[in-house]
C-alpha cells in the first residue's frame, strides 16, 4: 500500500515551547489513522502544519509523494486535503448553502471562469444531498452563525465532504455532537472510507477511536510515544501512563 | 556638515522613535494601529501652547497637559472608542482611528485656529560649540530627553509589575488571561502611557515645527513607518526604525531632494516589507 | 443567479432599480434648468463611483485603502493630459482606469503578502507620494497651477459640453459600473471576497488564494476610482493636486461608513448624504468635517451597517422578517 501522507521529523515551536517535536508517521492509502494524546500534546498544531496554516519549524510533509511543506493552504486544499477544525470555522455571515458551495468553488475552473460561471446547479445539488444526509437541509438558507454548535459542526464536516478530498483530517469531530448523530457520522466515515478516502482523525472519544481506526498514533508533549493497532495501543503502558498520569 | 546632519537626523529620529514606541505599545496591547497618533501629538502641542500663552509657567503647562492628555487621549479614547470595537476587525479599528484623527485635526482648525503659531524656544537659541562643531541646543536636548524617556519606558516595562503584565499581554493574550491578568485594564494603562509619551514628543517637536492643526499628520505617519521598518512588536525595533527614518530623511533632503524624501522613506519601507516582513528587529507574530 | 438561495429579492431589486433609475431620470427634469445643480448632481455621481470601488475593497473584502484619492488622481491626470494633447477621451479613460488598476496591483502585491495593516500604511504612503508628484512635477502636471481647459468629450458625434449632457454621460457610466459591480459581487468572486472578510483562515482552507482575491478586490476598487477621476477631470474642466490630497481618501472612508460599508446601497447613500448636506446648510467646511467624523465614530461603534442598515430595522421590527439584501 502506498502512503498518502508522510510526516517526517515535523517540528513546530512557539517561542521556547516545542509544541511538535520531531514527529514521524504516515497515513496509508485507504486507512483511517487515529491521532490521540492528552490535551496540549500538539495534535492540532500538527494538523495546522500539515495543512499550511502554520509554518513548521522543521521537518517535511509529503502528500501522495509530493512535498507540501510550506505550501500555501489553498494549494494544499486543492491537492485534495480537507480538514475540519477543533473550534468550528465557518463563514458566519453567509448562508449554509453558500458555505457549502464556497467549499467547492475554488477547486473548479480558473479564476477568470469563476467570474463568469452562472450555472452552479451541479454544486448546489451536491450541497443539498450532503445537507440532507447531515440532517440540516431545513437550514440551508439560514445564516451560519444562527446554527447551534452541533449543527455548525455538521456544516463544517459537510464543507469538507463537498470537494471529495483524498485525505480528510478531522479535529475532534465528535466533541459536542450527540451520540446518535455521532454514530451516524461514523457510519458515513466508514462508507467514505470504503470508497477509498483516507482519514486522519484526532479524537478524545476512545470508544470511537478504537472502533473506527485501523491504526493509532499517540502523541505526548509533542513526541510520538506509540503507534499501532487499537489493541496494541490499549495494552501499551506508556500510553496509559500519559493519559492517566503515571 | 556631516556631523551636524547626523545629529539633526538623530534628533528628529529620536522623536519619531518616541512616537513609534507609543505606537508599538498600543499595537502589542490591543492590536490597535493608531492612525490618530500624530493628531494626539497635535492636540497636546495645542494644549501646551494655549496654557503657555495664558501665562502658565512652562513646566506647569507641561504637567497639566500630561494630565489632560492621559485622561482624554488615553482613558477616554480607550474606553469610549477602542473598547467597543476591540473584538471587531482590524479594519474597523483603523477606520475608527482615522475618523478620530479627522475629528481632532478639524476640531482644532475649526474651534481654535487654522494658523501656524510659533512655540516658545524652551531650550534657548544659542548653539553649543564643540571645537569646530556647532550643534543646535534644540537638537542636543531633544536627543537627551528622548533617550532618557525611552530608557525610563524600558525600565518600566522590564522592572515593574504592571510593565511585566504588559509584556505578558503582548506576548500571549491567552496565557496572560489564564495567569489572571486583567487584559482590559492593562490595555487602558498602555493607552494612558502612550498619551503621556505623546505629550513629551509634542514638547520636543513643537519648537521646530510650530503649532498648527496638521503638524502631527506627517509625524504620525513617520512614526508608523519607523515602527514598521524596525519591527512592530519590539521597542528596540521602533527605536532603530525611528533613528533610521530620521537619518535617511535628513540626508535625502540635504543631498537629493526635499520634495521626495517621503518617496525615499517609502521605498526603504517597501524594501524592508519585501525582504523581512516582520521588520528589521521584529519577530514573527501569530 | 441561478439556484442561489430562495430569498432572491426580485421585488426588492426591482424597487431599488426603480428608485435608482427614477432619481437619475428625475434630476434633469427637476433641476435641468439650473446648470449648477446639474454640476453638483454629476459630481455626486462621480463620487458614488469612487465609493462603490472602495466598498468592494473595504466593505466586501475587508481590505483597507487609504489611497483612493491618489487612484482618482491617476485617472484624472491621465485623462486631462491626454485630452489636452488631442487624444480621445474614449481612449484616455480606459487607460486612466488601467493605470489605476495596475498601480493597485503593484501596491497591493508587497503589502498583501504580509500583515494586514501594511496595506493601510503603503496606500497612505502612496497617497502622499502621488500628491507630492502632482504638486512638484510642474513640467508634467502643471504643479499647483493645475491643468486648465480640459475639454469635455463627445459621444458618437453628440457634444457633451453642457452640464446637462455631461450629466447623462456620468449617469450612463454609473449605471454600467453599478451593473458590473453587482455582477462581480454576485459571482463566485463575490462569494470568495465575502468569505475572506468573514474568516480568512477558513477561506484559505477551502482553496481561496487570499493573495489573488485580495489583490483583485483592491485593484478593482482602484480602477473604479480611476474611472471616477477620469470623469472628474472633464467635469471640472480644471484639475490641480488639491483635489487629491491624502485626507480626501479619509473623507471617502467616512462617506462609506456613514452610508453603510459592506452594503451595496452604502456607497450611494454615503456619497449623497455627505456631499449634499453641506449644499443645503451653508457654512464653514471644517465644521462638516468635525460633524461627519464624529458621526462616523458613533456609527462605527453603535451602528456598523450605517444608514443603509436602517432598512434592516424596518424589516425586523415592522415586517418581522429577515431583511433582503441586494447582494448575497
Ligand atoms: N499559536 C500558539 N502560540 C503559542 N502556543 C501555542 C499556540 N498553539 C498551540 N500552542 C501550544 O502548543 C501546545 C500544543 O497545542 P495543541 O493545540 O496542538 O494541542 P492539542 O493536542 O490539539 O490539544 P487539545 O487536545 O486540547 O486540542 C499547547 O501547549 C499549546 O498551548
Ligand atoms: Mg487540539
Amino acid at each position: 500500500m502506498n502512503n498518502i501522507l508522510e510526516i517526517k521529523g515535523l517540528k513546530k515551536s512557539f517561542y521556547q515551547l516545542e509544541a511538535v517535536g520531531g514527529v514521524d508517521f504516515e497515513v496509508k492509502e485507504g486507512e483511517i489513522l487515529g491521532l490521540i494524546g492528552p490535551n496540549g500534546s500538539g495534535k492540532t498544531t500538527l494538523f495546522d502544519c500539515v495543512t499550511g496554516i502554520q509554518r513548521p519549524s522543521g521537518g517535511d510533509v509529503f502528500f501522495m509523494g509530493k512535498r507540501i511543506t510550506r505550501m500555501k493552504p489553498h494549494n494544499i486544499y486543492r491537492l485534495g486535503v480537507g480538514r475540519t477544525f477543533q473550534l468550528v470555522q465557518l463563514f458566519p455571515g453567509m448562508t449554509v448553502l453558500d458555505n457549502m458551495v464556497m467549499a467547492i468553488q475554488e477547486s473548479e475552473g480558473t479564476i477568470l471562469s469563476r467570474l463568469f460561471q452562472i450555472d452552479e446547479s451541479k454544486d448546489v445539488r451536491r450541497a443539498i444531498e450532503l445537507l440532507e444526509f447531515l440532517n440540516i437541509i431545513h437550514l440551508k438558507n439560514e445564516v451560519a452563525k444562527n446554527l447551534s454548535y452541533g449543527q455548525q459542526k455538521l456544516l463544517d464536516l459537510g464543507m469538507v465532504l463537498m470537494s471529495d478530498p483524498k485525505l480528510i483530517m478531522l479535529d475532534e469531530p465528535m466533541a459536542g455532537v450527540n451520540a446518535t448523530l455521532g454514530r451516524e457520522i461514523c457510519e458515513r466515515l466508514v462508507e467514505l472510507n470504503d470508497r477509498g478516502c483516507s482519514f486522519l482523525v484526532i479524537e478524545h472519544n476512545m470508544r470511537m477511536v478504537m472502533g473506527l481506526c485501523h491504526r493509532i498514533v499517540v502523541l505526548d508533549y509533542g513526541k510520538k510515544i506509540a503507534e499501532g493497532s487499537p489493541d496494541e495501543i490499549q495494552k501499551n503502558e506508556q500510553v496509559m501512563a500519559a493519559y492517566f498520569g503515571g | 556638515m556631516f556631523i551636524q546632519l547626523v545629529v539633526s537626523g538623530i534628533s528628529i529620529g529620536a522623536i519619531y522613535a518616541l512616537v513609534a514606541i507609543g505606537f508599538t505599545l498600543l499595537w502589542q496591547a490591543s492590536r490597535t494601529v493608531n492612525f490618530a497618533q500624530g493628531d494626539f501629538l497635535t492636540v497636546s502641542a495645542v494644549l501646551m501652547f494655549i496654557l503657555v500663552c495664558l501665562g502658565v509657567p512652562f513646566i506647569l503647562a507641561l504637567l497639566v497637559t500630561v494630565g489632560i492628555s492621559a485622561v482624554l487621549l488615553g482613558y477616554v479614547v480607550k474606553r469610549g472608542i477602542i473598547q467597543p470595537l476591540i473584538d471587531r476587525s482590524h479594519t474597523t479599528i483603523i477606520v475608527a482611528t482615522i475618523a478620530l484623527s479627522f475629528l481632532a485635526s478639524n476640531s482644532i482648525s475649526t474651534f481654535w485656529s487654522a494658523q501656524c503659531k510659533p512655540f516658545p524656544q524652551i531650550f534657548g537659541m544659542t548653539p553649543y560649540r564643540f571645537g569646530s562643531i556647532i550643534l543646535s541646543r534644540q537638537h542636543v536636548w531633544t536627543i537627551v530627553i528622548a533617550i532618557a524617556l525611552i530608557l525610563a519606558i524600558n525600565l518600566f516595562i522590564q522592572r515593574t509589575k504592571p510593565g511585566k503584565a504588559m509584556q505578558a499581554v503582548a506576548q500571549n493574550r491567552e496565557a496572560a488571561k489564564i495567569l489572571g491578568i486583567n487584559i482590559s485594564s492593562v490595555t487602558t494603562m498602555v493607552f494612558v502611557m502612550n498619551a503621556v509619551i505623546v505629550v513629551f514628543a509634542a514638547m520636543l517637536i513643537a519648537p521646530v515645527y510650530m503649532v498648527r492643526f496638521d503638524m502631527g499628520a506627517q509625524l504620525g505617519l513617520k512614526a508608523f513607518y519607523s515602527a514598521t521598518i524596525g519591527g512592530f512588536n519590539q521597542i528596540r525595533g521602533a527605536l532603530l526604525g525611528g533613528f533610521l527614518v530620521g537619518v535617511i530623511e535628513t540626508f535625502t533632503s540635504a543631498y537629493i531632494s526635499t520634495e521626495y524624501r517621503e518617496l525615499v522613506v517609502l521605498v526603504v519601507l517597501i524594501a524592508v516589507i519585501l525582504i523581512r516582513k516582520e521588520g528589521l528587529l521584529g519577530t514573527e507574530e501569530r | 443567479m441561478a439556484n442561489r438561495s430562495n430569498n432572491k429579492p426580485i421585488v426588492w431589486r426591482l424597487l431599488h432599480w426603480g428608485i435608482f433609475l427614477g432619481v437619475i431620470g428625475l434630476i434633469p427634469i427637476i433641476f435641468g434648468g439650473n446648470s449648477y445643480y446639474m454640476y453638483v448632481a454629476t459630481l455626486i455621481g462621480v463620487y458614488i463611483i469612487t465609493i462603490m470601488g472602495l466598498n468592494l475593497t473595504i466593505g466586501y473584502t475587508g481590505q483597507i485603502s487609504l489611497g483612493h484619492a491618489a487612484f482618482m488622481g491617476l485617472g484624472a491626470y491621465t485623462v486631462a493630459l491626454m485630452t489636452l494633447n488631442g487624444y480621445s477621451f474614449w481612449l484616455a479613460l480606459p487607460l486612466g482606469a488601467s493605470i489605476a488598476f495596475v498601480a493597485g496591483l503593484i501596491l497591493g502585491l508587497p503589502a498583501l503578502r504580509v500583515k494586514h495593516h501594511y496595506l493601510a500604511l503603503v496606500t497612505l504612503g502612496f497617497g502622499t507620494v502621488i500628491y507630492l508628484f502632482l504638486s512638484n512635477e510642474h513640467e508634467i502636471t502643471g504643479g499647483f497651477s493645475g491643468l486648465p481647459g480640459i475639454p469635455r468629450p463627445s459621444f458618437f458625434g453628440i457634444n457633451l459640453s453642457s452640464n446637462i449632457a455631461f450629466y447623462f454621460l456620468v449617469a450612463g457610466f454609473l449605471v454600467v459600473l453599478t451593473i458590473m459591480m453587482l455582477w462581480i459581487l454576485n459571482s463566485r468572486w463575490g462569494r470568495a471576497f465575502k468569505a475572506i472578510r468573514e474568516n480568512d483562515m477558513r477561506a484559505e482552507m477551502v482553496g481561496v488564494s487570499l493573495l489573488a482575491y485580495k489583490l483583485l478586490a483592491f485593484a478593482i476598487g482602484a480602477a473604479y476610482a480611476g474611472v471616477a477621476g477620469g470623469l472628474l477631470a472633464p467635469l471640472m474642466k480644471f484639475i490641480d493636486p488639491t483635489a487629491f490630497p491624502v485626507h480626501e481618501s479619509f473623507w471617502f472612508l467616512i462617506m462609506l461608513i456613514i452610508g453603510g460599508s459592506g452594503r451595496f446601497e452604502g456607497a450611494f447613500i454615503g456619497a449623497i448624504v455627505v456631499m449634499l448636506l453641506p449644499q443645503f446648510l451653508r457654512g464653514a467646511q471644517q465644521l462638516y468635517f468635525v460633524v461627519f467624523s464624529a458621526i462616523t465614530l458613533v456609527i462605527l461603534i453603535f451602528w456598523p451597517t450605517g444608514l443603509a442598515g436602517l432598512s434592516d430595522v424596518f424589516f425586523r421590527r415592522v415586517l418581522k422578517r429577515n431583511p433582503p439584501q441586494l447582494t448575497k
